[in-house]
């Protein structure tokens, strides 16, 4: 408990946190507000199979494809300005216990990832569909069937990153190769999916971006008939990264 | 009273030995100086003791305990080996009390560390903007957060201005006074012979001397004292066993007798001293002395 109180101390007592925070929620809502301003013009124009496939809630939530970037900034960064400062030597004289230092620092961050993520996720699902409403195109309610599930889901994907980030952190030891790397697992894989072998592509179902990102949706998707099997397995992925960064933080000098 | 005991202590990175097959101890009551040129492996040995680095064999223990397996590590020892890692946007009040609260320790004891280190005025400035002697100070006040019996300095007085060094000076011989065991890295040997009372010495990672501050004086340097007097001593210090000759400007260049028994015996006979000074310098020559196999690079003679 006193590691995680000390944690939390370190967390909150840098601006940069509340920053990151500020930033989650100022580009996450501005993004929800421009992806909203063009709904009614797309739904108008669309064909009857583009309207039997209009999501408004996955469509308000879309701002996840930023927001998972900027958490995971804050769980990077719980780990690596550690490193680039060399307050980890220091810190780890205080607690030689070093499972127990990472576990603090992954509970803290994702724990404030996960708040905050999930606030946007509602705050983003409210102001998109008052937006939609606005512009007279249909717009769901919060207890429409797979709405709270999305929104809800939504929080638990941010906070996966968020989790997968501190593990990326403590592998790599810089912001710089952390962020790179995390950037290539939400953007670039996701992006060139399509150039990876048919063995390969079982993965893109739980992959960040891809597959996991099925929670999102109300309409049903046939590629993805269960999407919490999705978004488990996505956890279960940032897991076998966790694991491999508590051994090695654990093992490697400082 | 807390020790810290190092036993065959060896550290490989890849090929090289950076310590090899390392045995001292650190004793509680004095100020122990750990010397030896840049690359010697003093740093490295710091780490394995504060279990920052994973010895390649031997052990070291404090207390009889292995570092990781002390509950409460703060309240058991102190150890600063980069100043300058704190992070720069936090406060030094905050940057303490995560320690402190890292520990179980009171918030108390941070506002008496913070006065007893004279920073209680800037406890709420954010770090980055110290300066490197307030950063020093920054980093033993943290040190001192569990009021700890063993304390650890790697290179302390690195890069500080007289009057900082001369704080940072007496801050370690106040701590050995209270009973703690301290150990201060160095380089610079003048710089121990005024702070230390034991010496270890280090040269590529191996034992070189580990001797009292006095014995090495004795051994290696002259052990001489430079005597001015007004009045004739010279006869009176050869019939108390001691060795004269002349050195520059009317001074006499005693060995045998330490400066105490000779300003003893001026007074005793009336004889007003103009200069009693015992002959440090040959520290320095001791220490090149001690360590010349060992530097890592040396400058041809110009």
């Amino acid at each position: 408990m006193n590691t995680l109180h000390a944690e939390w101390i370190k967390l909150r007592s840098l601006r940069s946190t509340w920053y990151t925070v500020a930033c989650l929620f100022v580009l996450g809502l501005g993004i929800t507000g421009l992806s909203m301003s063009g709904a009614g013009t797309e739904y108008r124009g669309g064909t009857d199979a583009d309207r039997a496939a209009w999501d408004p809630t996955s469509q308000s939530l879309k701002t996840f494809i930023v927001a998972q970037l900027i958490v995971g900034v804050l769980g990077i960064l719980v780990v690596t300005s550690e490193f680039a400062t060399g307050l980890m030597q220091t810190t780890l004289a205080a607690t030689p216990q070093r499972h127990r230092l990472l576990a603090a620092k992954a509970i803290v961050a994702t724990g404030v990832a996960a708040v905050a993520g999930q606030v946007l996720m509602f705050v983003s699902f409210f102001i998109g569909q008052a937006l939609l409403a606005g512009q007279d195109v249909p717009y769901a309610h919060l207890g429409d069937p797979g709405v709270l599930k999305a929104v809800v889901g939504g929080g638990l994907y941010l906070s996966a990153i968020a989790l997968l980030a501190v593990g990326l952190g403590a592998i790599l030891r810089a912001t710089a190769g952390a962020l790179a790397t995390l950037v290539g697992i939400v953007f670039l894989v996701p992006a060139l999916a399509g150039l990876f072998p048919d063995w390969l592509q079982v993965i893109f179902d739980f992959w960040p971006t891809l597959g996991a990102a099925a929670i999102f949706g109300t309409v049903p998707d046939e590629s993805f008939p269960h999407p919490w099997l999705n978004l488990g397995g996505l956890w279960l992925g940032v897991a076998a990264v966790l694991t491999a960064a508590f051994v090695v933080f654990r093992r490697r000098d400082v | 009273m807390t020790r810290i005991e190092v036993r065959g202590l060896t550290k490989r990175y890849g090929a090289d030995v950076v310590v090899d097959d390392l045995s001292f101890s650190v004793e509680p009551g004095q100020v122990t100086g750990f010397l030896g040129p840049n690359g010697a492996g003093k740093s490295t040995t710091m780490k394995m003791i504060i279990g920052l680095a994973a010895p390649t064999r031997g052990t070291v223990t404090v207390g009889g305990r292995r570092y990781q397996d002390l509950a409460v590590p703060l309240t058991e020892v102190g150890a600063l080996l980069d100043a300058s890692a704190v992070h720069g946007a936090r406060t030094a009040y905050d940057h303490l009390l995560a320690l402190a609260v890292s520990n179980g320790l009171s918030r108390r004891r941070v506002d008496e560390v913070l006065v007893r280190t004279g920073l209680e005025g800037v406890a709420g400035r954010r770090a980055g903007g110290f300066s490197l002697g307030m950063r020093q100070r920054l980093g033993i006040a943290a040190t001192l957060l569990g009021d700890p019996d063993v304390l650890i300095f790697d290179e302390p007085v690195n890069g500080l201005d007289p009057e900082g060094i001369r704080w940072i000076r007496d801050f370690m011989r106040s701590l050995a006074a209270e009973g703690r065991a301290v150990l201060v890295s160095s380089h610079l040997m003048s710089e121990m012979a005024q702070t230390a009372d034991h010496l270890v010495v280090i040269g590529r990672g191996r034992l070189i001397a580990d001797m009292g501050m006095a014995e090495l004086m004795h051994a290696n340097g002259d052990g001489t004292v430079l005597v001015r007097a007004g009045e004739p001593l010279a006869h009176h210090l050869t019939a108390a066993g001691g060795t004269v000759r002349d050195g520059l400007e009317g001074g006499l260049v005693v060995s045998g007798l330490s400066g105490e028994e000779i300003g003893k015996l001026a007074a005793y006979h009336g004889v007003a001293l103009s200069e009693l000074t015992p002959q440090r310098a040959s520290l320095e020559d001791a220490f090149m002395e001690l360590t010349k196999e060992s530097v890592e690079y040396q400058g041809a003679a110009v």
